[in-house]
């Protein structure tokens, strides 16, 4: 069945969506939430358990310490108030994913609630308002093995508790109004900003492949002018900064041409297909559980003094903004490029680009242009294409030594991305050094100018510009191995005009 | 026959100590009497003889080599159903369970096995110790030997009846609602609640996780603090354990004075409901207490007269999210996987086959009194008049160094009495609830028999860690029971061949 669809453009003409974003960040401690197994990511299934992360009868939790750190310290760097005194509560359902069919969680008691941050796009700022966030437990990992790899139809199902018990924050918005046609872009920047802030914090690894950074999308759109917010979806696990931005694009789109059809939104979650952007029907929140609530009465409520808190804010990391400031200025560059680096997701990338020892402006060169594209083409975030800031810092000193063009340069990073090895190393494979054996390029440069008669005169003849022909003819000779610049000069000294 | 059976466990260390007894030979003695009387009285579930035997074997080498592990190093103890142990079972007395054996031990059982003691096997109880009377096990009921035709008290009436039966001299218990202190009353046993958080609750099957308490159960008052002292103390693994030692409670317990001390009668215990001989027995159990010294006042705690319905709220509510990790999924029963049964239906069968009608009764009551809407009004209602009876206790406290009334309202009551009636069966732990509501310390000492020749019990309470009063009163009156008439268990008819020598 097809989606209908309205035109992007059409749905602002006659909507204002609404954005609420359910960001989950698994904390990178070194133990799970309430036991000590690790929490390692990838290793075999079943074998980092105890009998609290599995649930067994009898078994207690207690709460990580360190988790609670980090719970603080995102909520100061959110500017959340920091609750003094807060209780777990148990989430009850049914699921086997769950050893103990209730999750613990935190639910009217959130350790961190009231904050706000502020993301750009377009130059534009936006403010987010945070409702709370709060910690929990994750549950375990369903595999459903047959032909659809969806639970109905499955043959059989595997579940691997490794991921039972790890530790995550679950951060809300409030309602986020007021951002017209730029609610997609809003949403992956405000997504980008947390990965910034987990980052900057060093309390998560945020590998949105992995999981450890998990967005759950949701969207209503009410009539152009309306006080009062639609009918929300909820959209599931929506796993990369670009599928934010098409997840939340797609339900706009959908959920205006429903509503321009005098249709009804039914509030559900959804799922997100990364192979064509489109969302689908879940589980229907109108045949919602009943997740019956209460303190959890296994452990004791969290009360970091107010000596902690502050101690806590006071060993913050300098804030996304600020940042963001600082190496604006650094760089040398304006805020609307600075906006452009951070959509791209190429701050980090930068900074420990120009760490490496290249120029802020070759830095950003590579990343922005040549290696942006190549991630766009591929599907994949910039940091996840393969290629290190490390290996962008020593093609681009290569250039500097004139041991590389700019062309050669890309070929390099093709051979990076292709796995094979260090820049230097994919030079050697390759043979992309340039040429500086002039006797070669002399023989080259002789065979074109005999080639080329006409042009040759020409240029003899004072029509210096001319000369260009001659080098991309000189070049492809060459194979492009050659630097430019001492062809042109080769060239014109040949032929008497240099 | 044997004369040690019916001995202490502090005597029996002393003879251990002394040499003049090896723990093979004591535990062998236990072993027999079990042979012999457990099939009467079926408080054990499961005997482990080949561990216990090897674990005496051990305590006696330990001890030929100077090493011993603490005062009751090679005695011998029964542990209620609901404690994990590795190497036995815990089925919690439900068919879910049957047949499960953790992996893992419970605080409690790894301090008892640090310390010595020679696990004998694991006792009867109530289903997930849902019941005042055992008869909610899904094994049958454990008997009480007082009169075999009477219940042993519940939950935990397979260690009062094994231990009052001298099949062990120590037991393991667990407290919710009184599922200590009760069976303890009506076989003439002690039985202890400690102050909540005082003994570690990890690896205790929870029933009701803000109520449940370990605590020791055994024939004299000095044999529970002993034990109560080795299994007690702050556990890192419970995070509601108390960081703060524990009083010192076998010196309390041989203080066997009470001058000076302030008790409470608490004026709501008594009256309708409660049976004659009962009131009787307390009433000369307190002049007792006021002829030793002690200085009787009564208080008035209003609010009691709304803790059992606020603990049947309470602990259902909690209860329904504890047992909802019984799904088949992962251990445990499943019935109904017969390939064409999804996950759902497997869970929906196994629990609909698995739990018994009083589990279910439950289940449903707390899953209603924590659903949208409802929730207020049961669940919250519920925990405000917890607090108002824990107010009472901090006004009665504020007067008094303990309270006293009568453990439960009646003496045992016969089988099937009340297995119909549900209310009948929630009123023996009138008394017992408010102190688990309030997460006080409390007991309950032997202090004489009805005219019928059964056992009546008298519960001491007092404030949170301050268990060692209780211990005190309790050494105290057990002093004036024994000058008086002797041990009262010796009093019970014996049980065809048991080999009880008293």
């Amino acid at each position: 069945m097809m989606t209908e669809l309205m035109e992007f453009n059409e749905v602002l003409e006659h909507f204002d969506p609404a954005l609420g974003l359910e960001v989950h960040v698994e904390l990178s401690t070194a133990s799970k939430m309430f036991c000590g197994c690790s929490t390692e990511f990838g290793a075999e299934p079943n074998t980092q358990v105890c009998p609290v992360c599995l649930g067994l009868p009898g078994a207690l939790p207690v709460v990580n310490a360190k988790a609670v750190e980090s719970a603080i310290r995102i909520g100061l760097a959110l500017g959340c108030e920091i609750a003094p005194w807060g209780r777990f509560a148990r989430k009850n359902y049914f699921y086997p994913d769950m050893t103990k069919n209730f999750q613990t969680s935190q639910y009217d008691e959130p350790i961190a609630f009231d904050g706000r941050v502020e993301v750009e796009v377009d130059g534009e700022s936006y403010v987010i308002e945070i409702e709370r966030a709060h910690m929990e437990e994750d549950a375990g990992k369903l595999t459903h093995v047959g032909a659809t790899g969806r639970i109905h139809g499955a043959d059989y199902s595997v579940i691997d508790y490794n991921r039972a018990g790890m530790p995550l924050i679950e951060i809300v918005t409030k309602p986020i109004l007021g951002t017209g046609a730029k609610a997609p872009q809003v949403a992956r920047a405000y997504v980008a900003l947390l990965r910034d802030l987990m980052r900057a914090l060093d309390v998560s690894d945020v590998r949105m492949e992995q999981g450890s950074l998990r967005c759950d999308a949701n969207v209503s759109l009410a009539p152009k002018g309306s006080a009062e917010l639609g009918t929300r979806t909820e959209t599931k696990n929506v796993n990369s900064l670009r599928s934010i931005e098409r997840a939340v694009t797609f339900e706009m789109r959908r959920q205006a041409a429903i509503l321009a059809g005098g249709g009804r939104v039914l509030q559900e979650t959804r799922h997100f297909h990364e192979g064509d952007g489109s969302t689908s029907p879940g589980r229907s929140k109108e045949e919602a559980q009943d997740y019956r609530y209460f303190a959890e009465p296994d452990l004791v409520p969290v009360a970091p003094s107010k000596e902690w808190i502050e101690e806590l804010r006071a060993s913050l990391p300098e804030p996304p903004a600020a940042r963001r400031k600082r190496l604006a200025a650094a760089w040398e560059v304006d805020e609307k490029t600075m906006a452009a680096i951070v959509a791209a997701g190429a701050l980090e990338l930068i900074e420990a680009t120009v760490a490496a020892g290249a120029s802020p402006q070759s830095a950003r060169k590579w990343w922005l242009s040549e290696l942006a594209r190549r991630a766009n083409e591929a599907g994949v975030e910039l940091e996840d294409l393969g290629v290190n800031p490390a290996d962008v810092a020593a093609t681009q000193e290569l250039v500097d030594k004139g041991e590389l063009t700019d062309k050669l340069a890309r070929a390099v990073f093709d051979g990076i991305i292709a796995g094979e090895g260090s820049p230097t190393e994919v030079v050697e494979r390759r043979g992309l050094r340039v040429v500086s054996d002039e006797g070669a390029l002399g023989e080259a440069i002789d065979s074109v100018i005999a080639a080329s008669p006409d042009v040759a005169e020409k240029v003899r003849g004072g029509k210096v510009q001319a000369v260009g022909a001659l080098i991309g003819q000189v070049m492809k000779a060459m194979h492009g191995q050659a630097d430019a610049a001492r062809v042109r000069e080769l060239l014109l000294e040949r032929l008497g005009v240099g | 026959m044997s004369e040690l059976i019916t001995k202490s466990a502090s005597e029996l260390a002393d003879l251990l100590a002394d040499g003049q007894i090896k723990s093979v030979e004591l535990t062998r003695a236990h072993l027999e009497q079990i042979q012999a009387v457990n099939p009467k009285v079926n408080a054990f579930l499961h005997v482990d003889a080949d561990g216990a035997l090897a674990a005496a074997a051990d305590s006696d080498a330990r001890r030929a080599r100077g090493e011993v592990g603490s005062a009751l190093d090679g005695i011998p103890i029964a542990i209620k159903d609901n404690f994990c142990t590795t190497g036995m079972p815990t089925t919690c007395g439900s068919r879910m369970l049957e047949g499960w054996v953790p992996p893992y031990d419970a605080t409690a059982v790894q301090r008892l096995k640090e310390a010595g003691l020679v696990i004998l096997g694991k006792t009867n109880m109530d289903e997930f110790a849902m019941g005042s009377s055992t008869e909610t096990s899904a094994f049958g009921p454990s008997r009480n030997p007082w009169d075999l035709e009477r219940v042993p008290g519940g939950s935990g009436g397979g260690s009062s009846a094994a231990v009052a039966a001298c099949l062990t001299p120590l037991a393991l218990g667990s407290d919710t609602g009184g599922s200590i202190r009760q069976p303890g009353a009506v076989t003439g046993t002690v039985g202890v609640k400690p102050t909540y958080g005082g003994v570690s609750r990890y690896g205790v099957v929870a029933m009701a996780s803000s109520l449940d308490q370990p605590g020791p159960v055994t024939r004299t008052v000095l044999d529970s603090a002993l034990l109560h002292e080795i299994i007690g103390g702050h556990d890192p693994m419970d995070s509601t354990s108390i960081a703060q030692s524990l009083p010192a409670l076998a010196d309390a317990a041989q203080r066997c004075d009470v001058r000076g001390l302030k008790v409470g009668v608490v004026k709501e215990f008594g009256g309708e409901g409660y049976e004659p001989d009962v009131e009787a027995r307390f009433a000369e159990a307190v002049q007792w207490l006021q002829d030793g010294g002690a200085e009787v006042v009564e208080v008035s705690c209003p609010h009691f007269e709304y803790a059992l319905a606020a603990y049947y709220l309470i602990m259902p509510a909690e209860l329904s999210s504890n047992l909802a990790r019984f799904d088949a999924v992962r251990y445990g029963l499943r019935l109904g996987d017969d390939g064409r049964n999804g996950m759902e239906a497997v869970t929906a069968i196994t629990r609909g086959q698995g739990f018994g009608k009083e589990a279910k009764r439950r289940l449903i009551i707390g899953t209603y009194a924590l659903s949208s809407g409802y929730h207020d009004q049961f669940y919250g209602s519920a925990q405000k008049v917890r607090t108002l009876v824990a107010g009472d206790f901090d006004r009665a406290f504020a007067q008094c160094d303990v309270l006293v009334s009568p453990t439960t309202p009646t003496v045992a009551f016969k089988l099937g009495e009340r297995t119909g009636d549900p209310m009948a069966m929630y009123k023996a732990d009138l008394c017992t609830i408010p102190s688990n509501l309030a997460g006080n310390a409390s007991a309950s000492f032997p202090i004489g028999l009805s005219a019928a020749g059964l056992p009546v019990g008298l519960q001491v309470i007092a404030p949170p860690m301050a268990d060692d009063r209780c211990y005190q009163v309790g050494g105290f009156i057990e002093a004036k029971v024994e000058s008086d008439t002797g041990p009262l268990l010796a009093k019970a008819a014996p049980i065809v061949g048991s080999k009880a020598v008293w």
